[in-house]
């Protein structure tokens, strides 16, 4: 290792990588510091599948064109207007180009997965997924001369009046060391691993998150950044977060722990009693609300129940479902009152009105009379086995993070941007996203802004 | 709960990779994946048939080793698929073959040359044996064609059956509908697919082998050994058409059309086998099913030995060293015809008829 670069990245996920090759491409000297071992590199990355972008017109993989204005009014409807309409737009124009420009950095596409037809248009697809996403970015980084270093741990951040001078390294094998660098690129993450920072947030609750991602986004590069004067942007409690299976591991579960049952038939909480309409919208629209739903519930925990009659409407699941022949025996396995659950789900199918069946679209079975309503798929839970999942909040990322500007530069707290300072991926997706989400918009975040990033940090250096 | 732990494990992968599916599009293997949510033995056993091995899945997934979902679906499917080819040997009495298999396959061919130098030596006066013989029926002064040919053909016969009647158990377990037919246009899909070996190809980029870099490698030296022995094959068929029909005996002349396929093959046969156990030594182990490392060495050995013997047989069939040579190609040949139905061999027409399957599957679904 030379002891001075032109760019240093901090982070080793997608957003990280495009920006460390588009750095190299330019021009740069790169490091990347990936504070994990190299099995898991890449943060979140190695769990996402696919990335939503503009296009005008249909591709190989993709069903259809899905213009910058749709994909405009998509962000503002998820994010409820939370966002930063300049910023916003840039991303969304720039993404187009990122459809072919990550192609040329050896990403490979794939159709729409079985199971996810709903985004066969918007969202293109990674071959093999987030880690084979991340495996082509580092081949062709490390053809390019990038230096990657796994296990470093930055330990500190020296910056003066807005300026990055040095980022301070602990190695498990080569000890502490100082590496200067003239532009630094932070693609570090979010913090959703560290979960005494989501306690000041969200108080002891935050005990029952799994985090559904990698452990090492501990968020200590966005806390140096934000300690040292960078401006912060975002609401600390949001979060992408859903409903995932209770038997999940505490970290690192990934996708596969999702339930996508929810609509097929009733949630309800630890005294047995249903909180939401689980009926409310299309599952894709809704999925990303139940994190929150499940996290306001007493202990943070829920119980999908359905019957027998809908096991294979949905995807198969990791977890095998639990399974009573009567509600009562159910209810005992769960550790739930028998008798609260039963009066719930008797009280639930009596108010089920009759209606015909189609979860495609918003179809007209509904209940009447109790509170929540379920307004579509409402079924009767009558037909044993009866089935349940435990669910409880599953954290994927959060939306705390650094303001940046057009160029993904850094805006230090009094408003004046930062001299050499970028910041790309999650920890300035809140710039974007200031609340809500829509799938695979953070691996769009990740390309648009490192890709940016990397050139502006390169540009800077170079000067 | 299935037969064997190896079943076990393989249909929990399923059921993890079922839920998961980033994999889809790299081959074969997780699309029939995705046709079914529950696995019986004959599912698991298609499945790992239908890999080829190309070790794209294990790179790319998220929960392979050191995570704590241990996910490594070509190792395990590659120890499901040696333990199918014991399940369904015919006779079952000799499936056992298959659990020392290098062992086996290593005795039946010094055995087997053994016996025919041994054979040679006796029924041949020693200036015949170390003669030099040349011109049409060169061959048969040390080992008439008749005996040649009914001895080969037996065994040839004996393979053939053998792998019918495996293939056939295979193909019941794999259904349904149980005892299905193939249709026509399924097995022209399958002979393509097989053909170019479409799956061992990691998605497009080419398959893993020794680190994270993707290859053509192995593929191009399959594609050697295989067309090598196709080659071989058709030159011994083309010569028996020569005997027979047109009453020329061999040897022919090295223009001959037997003499030209079965140089190409022989080449073929030597090159590619090479490569391959390059490959296999350089193999990261995390992919391997190293117990059955024999087996694989075994079957690329002996093909090697009946390329290499066959061509040392044609460069030196005028010399006095002929007769040794042709002693030791028949064994190799013999041995490797009766081994056929108890070693790696299967793997072929098992991935064929896992191919047809899914031909078959993929029609029925579209």
């Amino acid at each position: 290792m030379s002891s001075k670069y032109d760019v240093l990245v901090i982070g080793g996920g997608n957003a990280a990588l495009c920006a460390a090759i588009a750095a190299r491409r330019g021009g740069a000297s790169v490091l990347v510091l990936e504070g994990a071992p190299k099995f898991y590199r890449g943060g979140n990355t190695r769990h996402t599948r696919n990335m939503r972008c503009a296009h005008d017109a249909a591709t190989e993989i993709l069903t259809g064109p899905y213009t910058e204005e749709e994909f405009w009014e998509d962000l503002l409807r998820v994010t409820g207007g939370q966002t930063d309409e300049v910023l916003a737009r840039h991303m969304i124009r720039e993404s187009k180009d990122i459809l072919n420009w990550i192609v040329e950095q050896g990403v490979r596409w794939q159709p729409s997965l079985g199971g996810t037809l709903s985004l066969g248009r918007t969202n293109s697809f990674f071959l093999g997924g987030g880690r084979a996403m991340l495996n082509a970015l580092y081949l062709t980084a490390e053809r390019l001369g990038v230096e990657v270093e796994y296990d470093a741990e930055v330990t500190d951040l020296v910056i003066e009046d807005g300026m990055f001078l040095a980022a301070r390294l602990k190695r498990p094998v080569k000890g502490e060391t100082e590496i200067r660098a003239t532009s630094l690129v932070a693609a570090a993450g979010g913090f959703e691993a560290n979960i005494e920072w989501l306690k000041q947030y969200w108080g002891e609750a935050a005990d029952n998150f799994l985090i559904r991602g990698t452990p090492y986004n501990r968020g200590s590069i966005l806390k140096m950044l934000l300690d040292k004067g960078v401006q912060e942007v975002g609401d600390p409690t949001q979060c992408h977060a859903v409903a995932i299976d209770a038997r999940a591991p505490k970290f690192d579960g990934g996708i596969i722990t999702r339930h996508d049952s929810v609509v097929f038939g009733i949630v309800v909480n630890k005294h047995a009693q249903r909180f939401y309409d689980e009926g409310e919208d299309i599952w894709p629209k809704r999925y990303a609300i139940w994190g929150r739903l499940v996290a306001a519930q007493p202990d943070q925990i829920a119980y999908i129940i359905f019957d027998s009659t809908v096991v294979t409407s949905f995807m198969p699941t990791l977890f095998p479902p639990i399974a009573g022949q009567t509600i009562a025996e159910l209810a005992g396995k769960l550790e739930l009152d028998p008798a609260a659950l039963e009066k719930t789900i008797t009280e639930f199918n009596a108010a089920v009105r009759p209606g015909t069946f189609d979860y495609t679209i918003l179809d007209d079975c509904v209940t009447e009379g109790i509170t929540p309503p379920k307004t579509h798929w409402a079924r009767r839970i009558e037909t044993p086995p009866y089935l349940a999942y435990p669910v409880r909040p599953g954290i994927t990322f959060t939306y705390l993070g650094t303001r940046v500007t057009k160029e993904a530069r850094m805006l230090m707290a009094g408003g004046k941007p930062s001299a050499n300072m970028f910041a790309a991926g999650e920890i300035m997706a809140g710039n974007v996203l200031g609340k809500g989400y829509a799938a695979g918009m953070g691996m769009t975040i990740g390309s648009v802004f490192g890709r940016i990033a990397g050139r502006e940090a390169a540009k800077h250096a170079r000067n | 709960m299935h037969g064997t732990r190896i079943l076990d494990e393989a249909d929990r992968l399923m059921t993890v990779c079922n839920s998961c599916r980033y994999c889809e599009g790299l081959c074969a293997v997780f699309p029939a994946m995705e046709m079914r949510r529950a696995f019986s033995d004959g599912d698991l056993n298609y499945l790992a048939n239908l890999c080829h091995a190309c070790g794209a899945c294990y790179v790319d997934c998220q929960f392979s080793p050191p995570h704590e979902f241990n996910v490594n679906v070509p190792k395990t499917l590659a120890i499901a698929r040696a333990e199918s080819y014991a399940a369904y040997a015919w006779p079952q009495a000799l499936s056992g073959a298959f659990a020392r298999n290098g062992l086996v396959i290593s005795v039946v061919a010094a055995l087997s040359m053994a016996a025919f130098i041994l054979g040679f030596a006796a029924l041949n006066d020693r200036n015949v044996l170390f003669g030099v013989h040349t011109g049409p029926g060169a061959f048969y002064r040390l080992m008439p064609h008749n005996a040649m040919a009914a001895l080969f053909s037996a065994a040839f016969l004996y393979a053939i059956l053998a792998l019918v009647m495996s293939v056939r158990a295979f193909w019941r377990d794999i259904g349904p509908p149980i005892g299905g037919r193939a249709d026509g246009g399924s097995i022209f899909q399958a002979i393509r697919d097989a053909g170019e070996l479409r799956y061992l190809h990691g998605g497009g980029v080419g398959c893993y082998n020794e680190d994270d870099k993707p290859t053509d490698r192995r593929k191009f030296f399959h594609h050697l050994t295989f067309y090598g022995f196709i080659l071989c094959f058709a030159a011994t068929s083309v010569a028996t058409l020569y005997h027979y029909l047109l009453a020329r005996e061999a040897p022919y002349p090295w223009w001959d059309l037997p003499v030209v396929l079965g140089t190409l093959g022989g080449v073929g046969l030597i090159t590619g086998p090479i490569g391959l156990f390059t490959a296999k030594l350089r193999r990261d182990p995390a992919l391997l099913d190293e117990t059955r490392h024999g087996m694989d060495v075994g079957f690329i050995a002996m093909l090697f030995l009946t390329g290499l013997t066959g061509m040392l047989l044609l460069l030196l069939r005028e010399t006095a060293a002929m007769g040794p040579l042709l002693a030791l190609h028949l064994g190799a040949v013999f041995a490797l015809f009766i081994t056929m139905p108890y070693g790696k061999f299967v793997h072929g027409i098992y991935r064929f008829a896992a191919l047809v399957r899914y031909a078959q599957e993929r029609r029925t679904a579209a």
